[in-house]
């Protein structure tokens, strides 16, 4: 069983992983032969050493306080959008209230936003926050709405010829039926609200991976900056595969 | 008397609010331990019985009645077209979801594994229904209507989709089972073989015009050898000339 999950690993990435190596490889060349001047491209090398280099304030400073800004909105984003799509679900009501209003917080550009968070919440935490939730609130409430929605009319019937209450409805079949449509907002929120809070740190903080990008960038600190970005692209993939693990946790009935 | 549809109407209605007569005062009666089929073109309205003696539909006129009281959600078992197992239960758990549903009713999971064990399906009882054949799903299927425990099982072409072969398997094995437990059935199909085969009384009902019953009084048990009977190729012939009648 581990062994096949393992082989199949190697099947599905390993040319990704080879062709990432190559590239690695050759950026590393180029700049080595002073192609392209190591502060526009640093070399994979010296990113890794930088990244060890000042791993104490990159971590427990920087990338700890994006973590919280994200795991903060990241929470509110799922526990609201969740309760909010389950209300437009039994409600027209809130669905014709609630649903344009939702739409139209995505056609809105962030950037354009975040001054007023800046405005209202000042360069503490919240500032931060609120772009995170604003970016990862919509995935989840459309991924939950729609699995609420998409849920088969005949199953329904079938269940209610039974007598089954609305509470019934709810628990063994509407609930289990969205999940799949959950996972998927799920994982476009868990990514973007990492993204959510980097961006409101680019616009105001003392703390934070982005604050520290843009610190390295005004620096022409090159390998400042892409240390950011490296730990934030792996922080992103690590919340990405935790998703993973419980989407096929839950999930189990859809992989056979 | 079990079952009474007394002056049933029934119309569809549209999107564009355009009315589609269905039914119109119908009657129908289904005695206690009796195996009836409804047959008749499609847009007859054979499902939409069904519906209305789930309680899923509400008739524009008429009662619908079981032992004289009138007919709620839960009152029957009911067996779609589709078997529509829950994907995500396993199959254990989708024949015993009555229980949960349903006050007063609690299914052990021995007498459901006693029912998977009869009908063969016991070493899936932890399978997902994506693992199983067609036959084994719909048979899955008539067992969690079955375990509703009612008295009254409404079949909607529960063969349909199967092959020659395992519909075949499929007829003998739900006679055998509604012998041995007096239910009375509800049956709907398209086969007129099949109708002939199983029922006590067949139903053919045609577009605006009365219902014609058929009375099938082969001996039972019936075996699969009498399908090749002279008595039974007439009663077909017979049901034949009615329904290409009926479309005169």
């Amino acid at each position: 069983m581990r062994m096949t999950t393992i082989k199949r690993w190697i099947q599905s990435y390993s040319l990704f992983f080879i062709a990432s190596i190559i590239m690695l490889l050759g950026v590393e060349w180029i700049v080595y032969q002073k192609i392209v001047p190591a502060y526009i491209v640093p070399a994979p090398s010296s990113v890794i050493i930088s990244i060890i280099d000042n791993w104490r304030p990159l971590i427990m400073d920087h990338l700890s306080m994006t973590m919280l800004e994200f795991a903060i909105g990241f929470t509110i984003s799922v526990i609201g959008g969740v309760s909010l799509a389950v209300g437009m679900f039994f409600s027209r009501t809130i669905e014709k209230l609630m649903y344009p209003a939702v739409l139209i917080s995505q056609t809105i550009p962030i950037i354009a936003l975040s001054p007023i968070f800046v405005l209202w919440f000042g360069y503490t935490i919240w500032s931060k926050v609120a772009v995170t939730i604003l970016i990862s609130f919509f995935p989840v409430v459309v991924g939950t709405f729609d699995g609420l929605k998409s849920t088969d009319k005949e199953y329904i019937e079938l269940l209610r010829s039974m007598g089954a209450t609305k509470k019934h409805l709810f628990q063994k079949l509407y609930f289990p039926s969205a999940l799949p449509s959950f996972f998927s907002g799920l994982k476009i929120a868990i990514v973007s609200a990492l993204i959510g809070a980097t961006i409101g740190e680019w616009l105001g903080a003392s703390q934070g991976l982005g604050y520290y990008s843009r610190r390295m960038s005004g620096n022409l600190n090159a390998e400042g900056v892409f240390s950011a970005i490296t730990l934030l692209a792996i922080a992103g993939m690590m919340l990405f595969g935790l998703v993973t693990i419980f989407e096929k946790r839950f999930l189990r009935w859809k992989n056979n | 008397m079990t079952l009474l549809m007394k002056n049933i109407s029934y119309s569809f209605v549209n999107e564009e609010k355009q009315r589609t007569q269905v039914l119109s005062k119908l009657n129908l009666s289904v005695s206690q331990g009796e195996f009836v089929s409804l047959i008749g073109r499609s847009g007859t309205g054979k499902t939409t019985i069904l519906r209305l003696i789930t309680g899923l539909l509400e008739p524009e006129e008429g009662t619908i009645t079981i032992n004289g009281k009138a007919v709620v959600l839960g009152d029957v078992g009911y067996m779609p077209q589709r078997d529509l197992l829950l994907p995500w239960r396993t199959i254990i758990d989708n024949i015993m979801i009555a229980g949960e549903i349903q006050k007063g009713l609690t299914i052990t999971k021995e007498r459901a594994r006693s029912w998977l064990a009869r009908v063969g399906l016991l070493e899936y009882e932890n399978a997902l229904p994506s693992q199983l054949s067609g036959g084994m799903r719909q048979r899955v299927a008539f067992l969690r209507a079955l375990l509703t425990g009612k008295e009254i099982l409404l079949l909607d072409e529960p063969f349909g989709a199967l092959d020659a072969l395992t519909k075949k398997e499929m007829q003998s094995w739900l006679l055998s089972i509604w012998q041995e437990l007096d239910q009375t059935i509800l049956f709907i199909t398209h086969d007129l073989e099949e109708a002939v085969f199983m029922s006590d009384r067949i139903v053919l009902l045609a577009p605006n015009a009365p219902l014609e019953e058929v009375i099938v009084d082969l001996p039972r048990p019936r075996i699969r050898e009498m399908q090749h009977s002279t008595e039974l190729f007439m009663l077909r012939q017979e049901l034949e000339k009615k329904i290409a009648y009926d479309n005169d």
